[in-house]
């Protein structure tokens, strides 16, 4: 079985649009939430939503390249670009390696709006140009990148709901460790436009603090109301160590722990046996004592019933005393289909930099969250060796990764 | 519409759009091997010249349009006919 390791990450988010900036915002406990007025005149319930401004690419990537890239195809070209930056992978790596593609993604809802407003209005399928297919359909960020960078390994698009980019790169994890490839790019991208969160918002399950944007997204704390949605992309560079090694690669941490499993229960209320078994998966597959880890990066979205089950998860498998946990969606918002990437990007960097990132907005603990030792403010050289990050997701889909400094 | 107001227009669009230098647009220049302009292309210049000229092209239209020179006069003629 092969060792597997990160040799490159990049980001592009609300708290940070690279690596740096992240860190950055990270270690300030900055928030990336706003309020979006176009939301309040479409009828949403709640107009928070995480702020990022697109990349502009025309000059980096031919039209061609372009057309159909949706907008969390972009983020993840930008992401994924620093990524293999990092792991110094150019052209002709690219060109003479089988490289793969596992990438996290659930939905490409805007260009499906405007298709349709466009066939409503022109009653005729050849003016809806030849973009809109690639950017509408769930695969649209593989199938883009994959075309962009010349990838000849597997590829394929992850669709797990908020598990999505976690599960993406667990699936990585296994394909790498079993000897099927060599190298793969996993990550997660969600668009954040107003389209694709209508029916999501109707749903009545993010915060309606609409009066302090930053304020809004409160995991763990007493006084939640739910989640602020949001979106970016992140992308990891997966690569056996003997790869890594064997190319003199800079190796930046070590996955050693995939943890999955199902609810069968709910389509949109978590439990907390499904998400336990997850955790003790990871925890069993990376031949650890849950005492080994060093700090957990919990899903924690701060809807009332997903943070009480994972607070009652977590306690059930670390016990009376757990490491020090923080939601970074208390920052980012809700990064859906990229936040189980996005989260082991925050974790790595914390552990790179000794440090772990606060759970900000986080004021009163309600009786289970009481329990859980939670990073309430930077907490400045502490070490981490060992983290666990989970990501759970509509229907009971549950991923816990756990990674190591190496 | 003119002569001159019709080429100005797809010169126009072939630049902005389809990213192609001004000093490509030859008359003799082909829209495939010379332009770069490929089949998924053609299916954007279908709304593009739609947004432009108001007319819709068929797809089999494209099929003797092989210069430059044959795709002005082509946007000339259905452009004046409409």
């Amino acid at each position: 079985m092969n060792r597997v390791v990160i040799t490159g990450m990049g980001i592009y988010s609300t708290i940070g649009k690279n690596i740096e900036e992240v860190n950055n915002s990270l270690y300030n406990g900055k928030s990336g939430i706003g309020f979006e007025q176009l939301r309040k005149d479409w009828g949403f319930r709640s107009a928070l939503t995480g702020i990022l401004e697109r990349p502009n690419l025309k000059g980096e990537l031919k039209r061609r390249q372009r057309v159909g890239l949706a907008e969390e195809g972009e983020y993840a070209y930008v992401a994924t670009v620093e990524a293999l930056k990092q792991a110094e992978i150019d052209e002709d790596f690219l060109d003479n390696n089988e490289i793969g593609i596992l990438y996290g993604n659930d939905s490409s809802a805007k260009s499906v709006v405007e298709s349709y407003d466009v066939l409503k209005e022109k009653k005729d399928t050849a003016l809806l140009g030849s973009g809109a297919i690639f950017q509408s359909m769930n695969s649209t960020i593989t199938m883009n990148l994959s075309t962009i960078f010349r990838l000849k390994g597997i590829n394929l698009t992850i669709s797990a709901a908020c598990a999505s980019g976690s599960h993406s790169i667990g699936m990585g994890y296994h394909f790498i460790k079993s000897g099927l490839q060599d190298m793969i790019i996993c990550g997660g991208g969600q668009e954040i436009n107003y389209h694709s969160m209508g029916s999501f918002d109707g749903l009545g399950a993010f915060s309606v603090r609409e009066n302090e944007p930053q304020k809004a997204s409160r995991p763990f704390d007493r006084d939640r109301d739910g989640l602020v949605p949001s979106g970016g992309a992140a992308t990891v560079i997966l690569e056996s160590y003997e790869s890594a090694k064997k190319r003199g690669a800079n190796i930046i941490a070590e996955v050693i722990g995939y943890g999955f499993s199902s609810n069968g229960d709910h389509i949109s209320v978590p439990n907390v046996v499904g998400p336990a078994k997850s955790l003790e998966m990871a925890i069993k597959d990376a031949n650890l004592k849950a005492s080994q880890i060093d700090y957990i990066n919990a899903h924690a979205t701060a809807t009332p019933v997903g943070d009480l089950n994972e607070a009652q998860a977590i306690s059930k498998v670390f016990g009376a005393k757990t490491p020090y946990v923080s939601s970074t969606k208390s920052m980012t918002g809700h990064e859906m289909w990229m936040g189980g990437a996005s989260e082991i990007i925050y974790s790595v960097l914390m552990m790179q930099n000794s440090y772990v990132a606060p759970n900000i907005n986080f004021e009163n603990p309600d009786e289970h969250s009481a329990k859980l030792n939670i990073a309430t403010e930077t907490i400045k050289n502490h070490n981490i060796d060992i983290f666990l990050s989970n990501s759970f997701g509509f229907g009971g889909t549950n991923s816990s990764l756990i990674v190591k400094k190496i | 519409m003119e002569n001159k107001e019709v080429i100005s227009k797809v010169n126009d669009f072939l630049i902005d759009e389809f990213e192609i230098e001004e000093d490509q647009l030859i008359p003799t220049a082909s829209l495939k091997e010379t332009l770069e302009i490929d089949s998924l292309d053609y299916v954007d210049l279908v709304v593009i010249i739609e947004r432009n000229f108001g007319f819709k092209v068929k797809g089999e239209d494209f099929a003797t349009i092989k210069s430059l020179q044959d795709f002005y006069d082509y946007i000339i003629s259905r452009a004046n006919s409409n």
